[in-house]
């Protein structure tokens, strides 16, 4: 019986946070996001204690190995390693994380919409959803890096500036990654509009606009969140992809995918170059992963449960 | 039957029509033409040669009415000439398709045989040491950026070991024997394979343990069968439904795949074929390539349809046309 008082009065926030802690990957994997992203983010710190520049070419210590100059050696350029992948850490975790969220407003304006307009709107929609869930993204997305934007009539002071490439394929990654929610929340909205306190809404004269926003929305919110962390990692491997195929970052903006582009012909000389940026792509998506895995069994309880029976 | 499949073929169709304007389009927009190629191999054209040149090939004219010219070609089979293999396309998309095919078909194959048995293993006994493990090395498997393990494939067993090539061809070595050309095949098979085990594994143990839970396993069980009957003979069926969806639902990504680890190991496939096409700007040649990717993973929805309804009787074509 106080057990039960004791449960009421913990607050949902909470016992949400509590059963997260209990994913012991995830809360791992939580401390490594944050410690990698506060790393990437001291980049500039660690320049000036480390007393490298990062973008100082010296072609006379091309290819050094670790030493205290530099904790992982120089590229090809004679440029410091570690800073280079920190700063390319920024680069790849900003373009992660933006192009997933950007995929996710998409995602769920369209399948809110769809779901709660209904009829043959919503059929129009889903078929247009499955077009392009079925096409093949990799080679659709090659396409779509090399696309010249001069061409489309955007300005030459947009184009001209250094951080291009990096708009460019979060807007990529947007337009091709937000079937995932749209079908999600699509789904979930069909049920909820039948719900009495969204006909209650409706009664009272709610527009559609509030009654989606305020009544629909807000009970979405576990699916969206445990499913755009799901998609980070993938983002940060397509980003990578694309870098390395030369398509996505374009140097001398560094990201962890860019990094690689060179290390393959180098490979004989340089090993480590190949390894690093391979290890923190690696370890960013599988703690990404494991998050969303917490945050899945965190947000939906019932699933939790189901597993603790399969115990039995 | 008949006429829900007839209905998913014509939607497959017109997706593929739709993106075969898309990608004219794109293709379109990227920098540069055929006819600045050709420039910059020759500093004594003009100007007015290049606008002649431009003509000659109908590239004066707008975006939609090229389109309109490539198409009519194409539903008389005529695809055009790729001008980076200086062939007719079909004779440069061939070769290049068969070789992806040996690399799609078996490491999907050499997935499948490592993933159904594992994520069976893992799913009957839930939340052991061993489901544990194989878990963690499914996430890890899915985690790993595919051409990341190309390379540190090529680091261990070419850098350090020095035990198969780095990547190339057999041709391009001058082999000639039967494991001069299994060799080259074995670094981009193996990356692809490691690619893909994750994700069968996570689904076939998802999938069993969702049917272990079922009223009928309990009954098998209640009969008195052994463990192994109730596994194998009862849930694996049911269990293979979602699955073997999802693998044809994948050939687009194992098509993904494939273009990458091609490109690590410079292997002669559709990708490579694709990537080259389009930084090469060779049009007609990057359009049928990225068609036949489509088509590819167009006839993987169809199979996926077909499948559902070919392994689950409760699945009428009636009710999926709904």
């Amino acid at each position: 019986m106080t057990e039960i008082v004791a449960n009421l009065r913990e607050s949902p926030s909470r016992a949400v946070l509590a059963r997260f802690l209990r994913h012991r990957l995830a809360v791992v994997s939580a401390l490594v996001l944050t410690l990698l992203a506060g790393l990437a983010l001291l980049a500039p710190v660690i320049e000036g204690l480390t007393g490298v520049d990062a973008e100082a070419v010296d072609l006379f210590s091309r290819y050094s190995p670790p030493s205290s100059a530099h904790l992982l050696g120089t590229d090809e350029l004679g440029r410091d390693v570690l800073v280079r992948l920190l700063y390319g850490g920024q680069v790849s975790l900003f373009v992660g994380l933006t192009a997933t969220i950007a995929a996710a407003i998409i995602g769920t304006t369209i399948g809110l919409v769809s779901g709660y307009v209904g009829g043959r709107f919503d059929a129009f929609v889903m078929r247009v959803t499955d077009g392009v869930i079925a096409l093949p993204v990799l080679p659709l997305l090659i396409v779509l890096a090399a696309v010249d934007l001069g061409k489309l009539g955007l300005s030459e002071s947009l184009l001209s500036s250094e951080n291009v490439s990096l708009y460019r394929i979060v807007g990529i990654v947007a337009l091709v990654g937000w079937t995932t929610v749209a079908r999600l929340v699509r789904a979930s909205t069909l049920s909820i509009k039948t719900r009495p306190f969204v006909m209650a809404a409706r009664a009272q004269g709610a527009s559609a606009a509030r009654i989606m926003l305020r009544h629909i929305l807000p009970n979405l919110a576990s699916p969206i969140i445990v499913a755009t962390t799901l998609s980070v990692g993938n983002v940060i491997l397509l980003e990578s992809v694309l870098s390395f195929l030369g398509l996505g970052i374009q140097p001398p903006l560094p990201s962890w995918g860019n990094l690689l582009t060179g290390a393959q012909e180098t490979i004989w000389e340089a090993p480590g170059l190949a390894f690093y940026p391979g290890v923190l792509i690696f370890v960013t998506v599988i703690a990404f992963n494991f998050v969303g895995d917490g945050l899945q069994d965190a947000l939906d309880p019932r699933a939790r449960d189901r597993r603790a029976a399969d115990r039995h | 039957m008949p006429a829900f499949l007839i209905r998913r073929f014509i939607h497959s169709l017109i997706v593929l029509f739709v993106m075969s304007a898309v990608i004219y389009g794109l293709i379109g927009l990227m920098p540069g033409d055929p006819v600045d190629l050709m420039i910059s191999a020759d500093p004594n054209v003009t100007a007015a040669d290049a606008a002649r040149l431009r003509t000659i090939y109908g590239l004066d004219q707008p975006l939609w009415s090229r389109y309109l010219h490539w198409l009519s070609a194409a539903a008389t089979g005529d695809f055009g000439y790729s001008r980076l293999y200086s062939q007719p396309v079909w004779q440069a998309i061939i070769p290049a398709l068969s070789n992806t095919l040996l690399l799609l078909i078996s490491s999907l194959a050499l997935a499948l045989v490592i993933a159904l048995p594992a994520g069976v293993f893992a799913a009957t006994r839930p939340y052991s040491l061993a489901d544990y493990g194989i878990n963690l090395t499914a996430f890890a498997g899915i985690s790993m950026p595919p051409f990341w393990l190309g390379i540190l494939l090529i680091l261990l067993f070419s850098v350090t070991l020095g035990w198969l090539p780095a990547g190339g061809t057999p041709q391009s070595a001058g082999a000639s024997g039967l494991w001069e050309h299994v060799q080259y095949l074995i670094l981009p098979i193996a990356a692809l394979t490691i690619a893909g085990v994750g994700g069968h594994t996570r689904y076939m143990r998802a999938s069993m343990i969702e049917t272990l839970r079922q009223d009928y396993i309990r009954t098998a069980r209640a009969k008195g069968l052994s463990e192994n009957r109730v596994v194998l003979g009862h849930a694996l069926r049911n269990a293979m439904i979602p699955v073997v969806t999802v693998i044809a639902l994948d050939l687009g990504v194992l098509f993904s795949g494939a273009l990458i680890t091609e490109t690590v190991f410079a292997y002669p496939g559709m990708g490579k074929l694709i990537f080259d096409a389009i930084m090469g700007n060779d049009y007609n040649l990057a359009l049928v390539g990225l068609l036949m990717a489509t088509t590819l993973t167009l006839i993987g929805n169809l199979l996926a349809d077909v499948a559902y309804a070919a392994l689950d009787p409760r699945i009428s074509y009636e009710n999926l046309d709904a």
